[in-house]
């Protein structure tokens, strides 16, 4: 860390491996059977200590229960917790050794599994297993060194399906599929560079082609602070090119909060007002959202929030503490609350913004917020609200975040303390030998950039197309391709140019799997159709059509010869005078309609050549 | 560092004891964290980030201790006893139940205090006095061991306890179980044994959902006799109550595995705490007496085809009782049935159940089970080969003669035969 930097940041990577279950035999896949459910509580364990938190028992007292889905073929009695977990998946294990001693790592001699406490129900058994497998290594971008701090093994978590009346429904289908949990040092200073590490852990992580590929197979969590100040933590960021946009949006929040911090420190500041009943204000008030919560019995719950005027929205919108309070009332069940600095508006008039102000003894600088819902489900909104303004004295608060789609971060949880991790005593602790460590070695997989040279030299390609091949994950699918020569550089325009583009327009390249880009190359090579159909092929497949279908839909199977000379001999009949006037100079302007008829059935040379023939013919 | 012992003496001469923040410094890296453990050249330290790492020690490496280790203070809650609820005694003895994590692996040596900082939620509905006798896993338990419970339990319920919670390992339980039921005789109130199938170190065992089922059954029935409450599905919202003499552990680690065998449970006890009686229950004695007396000199065997007389002749011909575990209606090869005629005429009690386990005893349908009855060779319907090993042990203890004991096989002391099967029994 140095006096200019910004912020500090650091990622973990999470990558689902590609082989059976961490713990068991079954197979690593999402099922999207539904099945009859098992009921289950969780308590907090007794610490070490033998003592149960309080506060947590409570806690889990809330709770009512969870229910797990375990569909056959991809979950057995080991993930409903029915079974104590069998050995460590050997392949997994040595994936991430493998990993480890790729990024430098020092391996552990005897690696230990834990139990990392979390009873949210997304482990049957109140924990996530996980070990640490390596520690200090490091990574290299554009000749800065990232540090990894550690390289873990752990198993995936329960994936939720719904969630009714305070009951989760998880299915067991993604629970122990094995995953590498990769941490970097606290090295990152730019948003690029967040991107540019998570981009080279992810390329490295595929080299040992052992990875799963595809949608929500790998996530990234992001660590930021600023420079001396508490750390908050976005979590499960699943699509890289958000990544900049993450930390700097994350950045300018703590900028803000710690704006507000100074702001607040200079001023009488106290959030202990008490909630007041003021829904007599609101006998008139022809809010939407008012009437609505008045009509099912609600109240309208207010509460003054000392020295807190336009912190909670103010400094031209550069201070929105606000929006922070009301994220968290609203994960006590509210869709909303009002706050001073943004009324009147929403239907509430300035004279009822006045009689709550008298109602509340409030003075100049004071603020407050208000909530319209049944009565108790106002208290515990707006106690939540009030807790976050509270924190605010303090700056940022250490809290895990939710990524959002549009490259912001919703509050999800407080960030856990300490960790609590105890012994998993069902898993012996595995001694690293020699002999695996030596095979580890010795049989690491070609780096990335090793894999762009060959495809420079095998295929000829050029540095940029290589890299762009490589770093998007597709140097495997390109050599099945190019494997017939002469398809490399039809093969390297899907990749490095279509793909691309329909990525731009917003097409989910994802979608379309390894198998149907194997197949539309196959039939091209058969010469079911012209390699110009290629574009409106995969954006059908993209689109979940398969190729047979897609070929169908867009009409562009492949027609013989003769009947290609009928329709272009038409074309040219139609416009026969034209092609008199011009001469062999028609075959430019022709070309047009021509392609029109024939794109995606016959190959755009060839086309050339049968309408110059064709107009050679006429003028003859 | 090859030599055992010299991993030791480097940590002794350091002054590191387990607990103890350690620095070790192996080849050119240094780590930091709490001294766990350590065997042969491996020491075992938890970092900062919680994780336990083993690291291979060698020549030249080094130790040095940065910190002490943090005193661990275990404080038992105050429980306040509340007016009007009534009095239940938990008898600790070990098992699962009443294990800890320990130097990576499991051991008994939970107090049974410690349930009531788990499930401090029983005493809403009880005032429960806790009771630790015995600290073994179930597979240690002993004669001895059931005499001693017993006798605690005739003390509690004749001191005034409404019913007695007795955490067990499950995998002698049900053995367990049953020598209570024959050797409580008289019996004032509910004993319930319980167990957990997943230990108390996760979030998610079965524990403190038994325990809070069993305190329940104990606080509001009046049922007297000997219980196992466990989990009746694997949900944790649905528990039986077997009898003591008619259950089995039917699977090695589901939570459900427990069940009635030959018979429905007694009854069952909802997430709510809803008891619904299925069977009759026994008017309770005034008082309760323990007829704690066993002979030990009893076997139990499972035929098997081609089991050798020559092999276990001793074991047969020293034994004062066998219960055999035939195969089918109650049958054994003509040979081992020559061996039992011969222990019968030395004066042992030789009693058939069924290995299958499900179903009466047939003696009288084939020859060999007709042959098997001339010889002398009891059969006792439809009673787990393990109840009637118990009732064995029992009866020949507390009877004046062979014949006694006989009668007393042949006769219902606590549900452990029925006289008839329905459809509603699940096998």
């Amino acid at each position: 860390m140095s006096s200019g930097d910004r912020f500090i940041c650091g990622i973990e990577i999470h990558q689902q491996l590609n082989t059976k279950k961490l713990f068991c035999s079954c197979e690593s896949e999402l099922s999207e059977e539904s099945t009859d459910t098992y009921f289950r509580r969780l308590r907090p364990t007794a610490g070490e200590s033998g003592l149960t938190d309080h506060a947590a028992l409570i806690e889990s007292k809330k709770q009512r229960g969870f229910r797990y889905q375990s569909p056959a073929r991809v979950s057995c009695l080991v993930e409903l917790d029915e079974e104590p977990p069998g050995n460590v998946n050997p392949d997994a294990l040595d994936i991430a050794l493998t990993f480890a001693a790729m990024v430098n790592a020092k391996i552990i001699d005897e690696i230990h599994f834990m139990r990392k406490i979390i009873v949210d129900g997304s482990g049957p058994g109140g924990y996530q297993r996980t070990a640490m497998v390596a520690v200090d290594g490091y990574i290299e971008i554009s000749g800065k060194r990232i540090t990894i701090q550690s390289v873990c093994l752990e198993e995936d978590s329960a994936r939720k399906i719904e969630e009714k009346d305070g009951e989760v429904t998880y299915r067991l289908d993604r629970l122990s599929i094995p995953l590498i949990e990769i941490a970097t040092g606290p090295d990152i200073r730019t948003p690029e560079e967040a991107m540019e590490v998570a981009l080279r852990i992810g390329t490295m992580l595929r080299a040992t082609k052992k990875v799963k590929r595809g949608i929500g197979t790998i996530r990234e969590d992001i660590n930021i602070s600023l420079p001396g100040g508490p750390r908050t933590e976005i979590k499960g960021a699943q699509e890289l090119r958000l990544l900049p946009m993450y930390v700097e949006n994350e950045v300018q929040r703590h900028i803000m909060l710690t704006e507000i911090k100074k702001i607040l420190s200079s001023r009488n500041v106290s959030a202990d007002g008490k909630l007041e009943d003021v829904t007599a204000v609101f006998k008139d008030c022809q809010s939407k959202v008012i009437r609505g919560a008045l009509s099912e019995n609600g109240k309208v719950m207010a509460v003054r929030l000392q020295g807190f005027a336009g912190v909670l929205n103010g400094g031209d919108g550069k201070l929105r503490l606000g929006a922070e309070m009301a994220q968290r009332a609203r994960t006590k069940g509210v869709k909303g609350i009002f706050h001073s600095d943004e009324l009147p508006a929403y239907g509430i008039e300035q004279d009822i913004v006045n009689k709550i102000r008298e109602h509340l003894k409030m003075k100049e600088q004071d603020a407050f917020v208000l909530c319209a819902e049944k009565e108790n489900v106002c208290i515990t909104a707006l106690e939540a609200a009030v807790e976050r303004a509270k924190e605010a004295l303090t700056g940022v608060p250490e809290e895990t975040r939710d990524p959002q789609p549009d490259g912001t971060s919703r509050y999800m949880r407080p960030l856990p303390g300490a960790a609590r991790m105890y012994p998993e005593t069902d898993v012996p602790p595995i001694m690293i030998t020699s002999d695996r460590l030596e095979r580890i070695y010795s049989n690491l997989p070609e780096l990335p950039e090793e894999t762009e040279k060959r495809l420079i030299s095998k295929y000829g390609l050029n540095d940029q197309q290589a890299r762009q091949i490589v770093r998007e994950g597709n140097e495997d699918l390109f050599e099945k391709i190019a494997k017939d020569r002469s398809m490399v550089s039809i093969a390297a325009t899907t990749f490095l140019g279509t793909f691309t583009e329909m990525e731009r327009e917003g097409t989910n390249i994802g979608a379309i799997s390894e198998g149907s880009v194997l197949e539309v190359f196959d039939s091209l090579k058969g010469s079911k159709f012209a390699k110009e159909a290629l574009p409106s092929l995969f954006r059908e497949i993209a689109k979940g059509v398969s190729l047979n279908d897609a070929v169908k839909k867009l009409g562009i199977g492949a027609v013989d010869e003769s009947e290609a000379i009928r329709i272009i001999a038409g074309i040219v009949k139609e416009r026969e005078k034209f092609v008199r006037e011009k001469g062999t100079a028609s075959a430019g302007p022709l070309m047009g309609p021509v392609m029109e008829a024939l794109r995606g059935k016959l190959d755009g040379k060839r086309m050339n050549e049968l309408l110059a023939a064709e107009i050679k013919r006429i003028l003859d | 560092m090859n030599e055992s012992g010299e991993l030791s003496k480097m940590l002794g001469s350091a002054g590191a004891d387990e607990g103890s923040v350690i620095s070790l410094t192996i080849g050119d890296k240094e780590y930091e964290g709490v001294l766990m453990s350590h065997r042969d050249d491996i020491i075992v330290i938890k970092m900062k980030s919680g994780y336990n790492a083993g690291f291979r020690v060698k020549k030249g490496d080094s130790v040095k201790v940065i910190g002490k280790p943090a005193t661990k203070v275990h404080k038992t809650q105050e429980h306040k006893m509340k007016n009007g609820l009534p009095n239940i005694v938990l008898i600790g003895t070990g098992g699962t139940i009443g294990s800890k994590a320990d130097g990576g692996s499991m051991r008994p040596g939970l107090s049974a205090e410690h349930f009531l900082d788990i499930v401090p939620e029983v005493l809403d509905v009880a005032n429960v006095k806790v009771r630790n006798i015995i600290s073994v896993f179930s597979e240690n338990m002993n004669v001895d061991h059931w005499k001693e419970i017993a006798k605690a339990t005739e003390e509690e319920l004749n001191n005034g306890a409404a019913g007695v919670v007795i955490s067990h390992g499950t995998d002698t339980m049900g053995y367990t179980a049953a020598a209570l039921s024959f050797m409580l005789k008289e019996i004032s109130g509910p004993v319930v044994l319980t167990g957990s199938q997943r230990p108390t170190d996760r979030p998610s065992s079965d524990a403190p959902g038994n325990i809070m089922a069993s305190v329940r059954f104990c606080a509001s029935s009046k049922a007297a006799g000997v219980y196992v409450v466990m989990h009746d599905t694997m949900n944790d919202d649905s528990y039986a109550v077997h009898r003591g003499t008619r259950v089995r552990k039917m699977h090695t680690s589901r939570r459900d595995a427990f069940r009635s065998v030959n018979t429905v449970p007694v009854a069952h006890i909802d997430a709510s705490g809803k008891i619904t009686f299925k069977d009759d229950i026994t008017a309770a004695s005034k008082r309760t007496a323990a007829y704690t007396d066993m002979e030990k000199r009893v076997t139990l065997l499972q035929f098997y085809p081609g089991m050798d007389p020559a092999l276990f002749k001793d074991v047969i011909m020293d034994s004062k009782g066998i219960v055999v575990a035939g195969t089918g209606l109650g049958h054994v090869s003509n040979e081992m049935a020559s061996l039992f005629g011969k222990a019968i005429g030395k004066g042992a009690v030789v009693v058939m159940t069924s290995q299958c386990m499900n179903g009466p005893l047939g003696m009288d349908v084939y020859d060999t089970g007709r042959e098997l009855r001339k010889i002398g060779i009891i059969p006792v319907s439809d009673m787990l080969p393990e109840t009637a090993y118990v009732k064995l042990m029992w009866a020949l203890a507390n009877s004046k003669d062979t014949d006694e004991a006989k009668r007393i096989m042949n006769t219902r002391l606590s549900y452990e035969t029925s006289d008839r099967r329905t459809v509603d029994v699940i096998w």
